[in-house]
């Protein structure tokens, strides 16, 4: 056994390495995923070239490309707000991966506020998207920088509603408290309230991404890009392709943590305890994501009031009974 | 100040120029286009925005306009057709059929029975590729990015009959005035067959994906509503004017070519709405299928176009033996047949609507003037009636819905 002891500085940037390593790489095989996915659902082959086996490099070279692309600042643009808008987007959503538990011992900082921290962060890069529509100085950014306000606004709640359910439920809010307390998925559920509550989540992190059918901040269609209409090169990386990338798989592992039963075995058996955690933890979010992309070349999108209606008419309302119902479930069952 | 200067002010003070201001701080002036991935090429629309609600829209064309009406009078009356079928891109047999019909009305000519088979078999393929066109770019417009895929999948099947009997997949120059260019290949009727048997089912999935798409009837009912009486006012023809309950439809109503032999229905709604022309065009393509059928079916033999030598070149063969074959070869190629002085309006059925050229002869081997009224250019000025007072994701859906090509609005 090796035997290395490390300081406090030491271990902090090996953590921040790590964590500035996993979330790029991530969004690289996310939009590989998002690309196969699609194109096989909508009977395609899909990039089949870069690399060679079944154009596994596509979104290595999509990032060179950009890489390589001019930087433009529009000239009437405001030059400071527009140059930060890609970090204030991007670092919130690192900050999502430092509290997911991938293992029973592996994750960045196992705080005992984990659920509250995570749904601080998440919807701190819409701050980002306002600057970056805002100070684009383009009316169709402009436009996409507000639907995006309104439909943060709108779909935050029901997202928090659930979480909330669930650290009722699991009567914790650390995220390795909340795994520990389910063991497998669905475990901690009243019948029929989980999935409820599991598809309510779903629901409002897809909007969350603004992803179809939720995707009226960047419909192209409309708006072109939305808030991201003027980026180009690294900076349309950072604000757009790594955003919903990286939003993508963190918020396959928020829902794989908080209703999968985390890096736990799908069934309580006991020879699954082998397969490692990280291995049943990556199998789920796996599962999750491929559930978001699924969505996508399935429905169209949604109208900008349309969106509203559906979420305080029907999904806030909702969620308050489920919650009604779990409170109920705690206290008497 | 010169009238040019004149004109470019004026056009500038009323937004036309390339910058837009805003009017005052509560509504805003916006540039939908030319370059923008919804407005069907080069369209250029000039929006009025309070928040996201539509206040006024000015459609604003001429970004594609290549003068192709002016270019037809260089051309003899045979090679018009080579300018005449880029016009509407996605439906070149319908250019073809209009322009040719017009023309022997002139010539005072008879088409044979299988050249007006032939015709009116390419042209419901036609329609049948210009609305897999619309489903794709409706689809899409609306965030239902599948159906993209899906619509130009199955257009690609009958491009590649389109291939096989013309030689080239768009801008045919196939129909001529007398007939067709050429007969069918000889296998030509299993291809047919195949289409008309997988196409039914790929609409069924159409049907599948959308018709009862909960998000999808909540974007299109109700939105873009054009009344028939706006229809019939602003001239809209086709789909368009069906899905408002216009029931004109010139394939029954004036029956050209082998139309009058055929047993078809005209899909009628009453609501006006997207929706509406949706389920027009989805009935349009299910009638295109059991026309193409009663077509394959009672395809006569025959000669595919008029054999008059005056018309059309003799064959080769002849050309050692005749000299009058020789005179009339020469004739034609040098200079072309010439047309009676008049003129005429003849019009067909396209799937955008009513697609009608206007020939002008001067009794001399090219058009005096050729005017195509094309049914885009038409439609599209229902645009502001049914847009108004909607947000900026109805104005999409109406533009979808109108099926707008700009080739054949600009001409």
């Amino acid at each position: 056994m090796l035997d290395i002891t490390l300081n406090t500085w030491q271990i902090l940037i090996i953590k921040i390495l790590v964590i500035l390593t996993v979330v790029p790489v991530g969004a690289i095989v996310g939009g590989y995923a998002e690309h196969k996915v699609m194109a096989h659902l909508q009977h395609r082959l899909g990039p089949m070239y870069p690399g060679g086996f079944h154009g596994w490099a596509t979104t290595v070279a999509d990032g060179i490309k950009f890489l390589f692309k001019e930087d433009i600042i529009p000239a009437a643009a405001d030059k400071k707000v527009f140059s930060l808008a890609p970090a204030a987007i991007m670092v919130p959503i690192i900050m999502i991966y430092l509290v997911i538990p991938i293992d029973a011992a592996l994750v960045v900082e196992d705080l005992d506020v984990g659920i509250f921290y995570l749904l601080a962060v998440s919807s701190l890069s819409t701050i980002g998207i306002l600057m970056a529509g805002w100070s684009s100085a383009n009316k169709y950014a402009l436009i996409g920088a507000l639907r995006s306000a309104a439909q943060l606004i709108a779909y935050e709640l029901p997202i928090v509603l659930s979480a909330a359910a669930v650290a009722m439920l699991a009567g914790t809010l650390s995220l390795n408290g909340i795994v520990e307390a389910q063991r497998f998925p669905f475990a901690l559920w009243p019948p029929g309230l989980g999935l409820a509550l599991f598809l309510v989540f779903v629901t409002g992190a897809v909007a969350e991404m603004t992803r179809i059918p939720f995707d009226m901040p960047v419909a192209e269609s409309e708006i072109i890009t939305g808030p991201f209409t003027e980026y180009t090169g690294m900076r349309y990386i950072f604000s757009h392709l790594f955003a919903e990338m990286g939003h993508l798989v963190a918020f396959g592992g928020i829902a794989t943590t908080l209703f999968l039963g985390g890096y736990r075995p799908v069934i309580p058996w006991e020879p699954l305890e082998l397969i490692p955690g990280f291995v049943w933890f990556a199998v789920k979010t796996m599962f999750m994501i491929f559930l978001f992309l699924w969505i996508r070349p399935t429905f169209p999108r949604v109208r900008e009031d349309q969106l509203q209606k559906f979420a305080w008419k029907f999904l806030i309302p909702l969620s308050l009974v489920l919650i009604l119902a779990t409170g109920a479930w705690v206290l008497y069952v | 100040m010169s009238a040019a200067t004149g004109v470019i002010k004026d056009l500038e003070e009323r937004g036309h120029g390339a910058f837009v201001e805003n009017v005052d701080d509560d509504r805003m002036v916006i540039n939908m286009g030319p370059v923008h991935p919804a407005t069907h090429g080069v369209l250029r629309l000039l929006l009025e925005l309070d928040g996201e609600t539509v206040i006024s829209c000015e459609p604003i064309i001429g970004y594609l306009h290549t003068g192709m009406e002016k270019e037809c009078e260089d051309q003899n009356w045979r090679s018009a057709v080579t300018i005449v079928t880029r016009m509407d891109y996605l439906a070149p047999f319908f250019n073809e059929q209009a322009y040719s019909l017009a023309v022997e009305s002139l010539l005072g000519v008879e088409v044979p029975p299988r050249g007006k088979y032939i015709r009116t078999l390419m042209a419901e393929l036609n329609r049948l590729s210009s609305h897999f066109v619309w489903f794709g770019t409706q689809a899409l417009d609306m965030g239902a990015m599948s159906g993209m895929f899906y619509g130009f999948r199955e257009r690609e099947v009958v491009l590649d009959f389109f291939e096989m009997v013309t030689g080239l997949r768009m801008n045919h120059n196939y129909i001529i005035p007398g007939g067709v260019w050429e007969d069918l290949p000889a296998e030509w009727e299993p291809v047919c067959r195949r289409i008309a048997e997988i196409v039914p089912n790929r609409i069924d999935e159409y049907e599948e994906l959308l018709s009862r798409n909960p998000i999808y009837l909540e974007r299109t009912r109700g939105v873009g509503v054009l009344s028939s009486s706006d229809a019939g006012a602003l001239g809209a023809t086709g789909p368009m004017a069906r899905a408002a309950g216009v029931d004109w439809d010139l394939r029954r109503d004036v029956a050209y070519d082998a139309y009058g032999d055929l047993d078809f229905d005209v899909p009628l709604r009453t609501d006006g709405d997207v929706y509406a022309r949706y389920e027009v065009r989805m009935a349009e393509m299910r009638e295109s299928i059991r026309l193409i059928r009663q077509l394959i079916d009672g395809m006569p033999s025959g000669d595919y176009k008029n054999m008059d030598t005056k018309l059309t070149p003799p064959p080769r063969s002849e050309l050692n033996r005749s000299m009058e074959a020789v005179i009339h070869h020469f004739k034609l190629v040098t200079q072309g047949y010439t047309v009676p002085a008049g003129e005429v309006y003849r019009a067909v059925e396209s799937p955008r609507g009513e697609l009608g050229v206007y020939a002008v002869s001067d009794g001399g081997t090219s058009p005096y003037r050729l005017r195509v009224r094309d049914p885009s250019f038409v439609n599209l000025q229902c645009l502001p009636v049914m847009t108004l007072g909607g947000l900026v994701a109805d104005l999409i859906a109406a533009i979808a819905s109108i099926d707008p090509v700009m080739g054949g609005v600009d001409r």
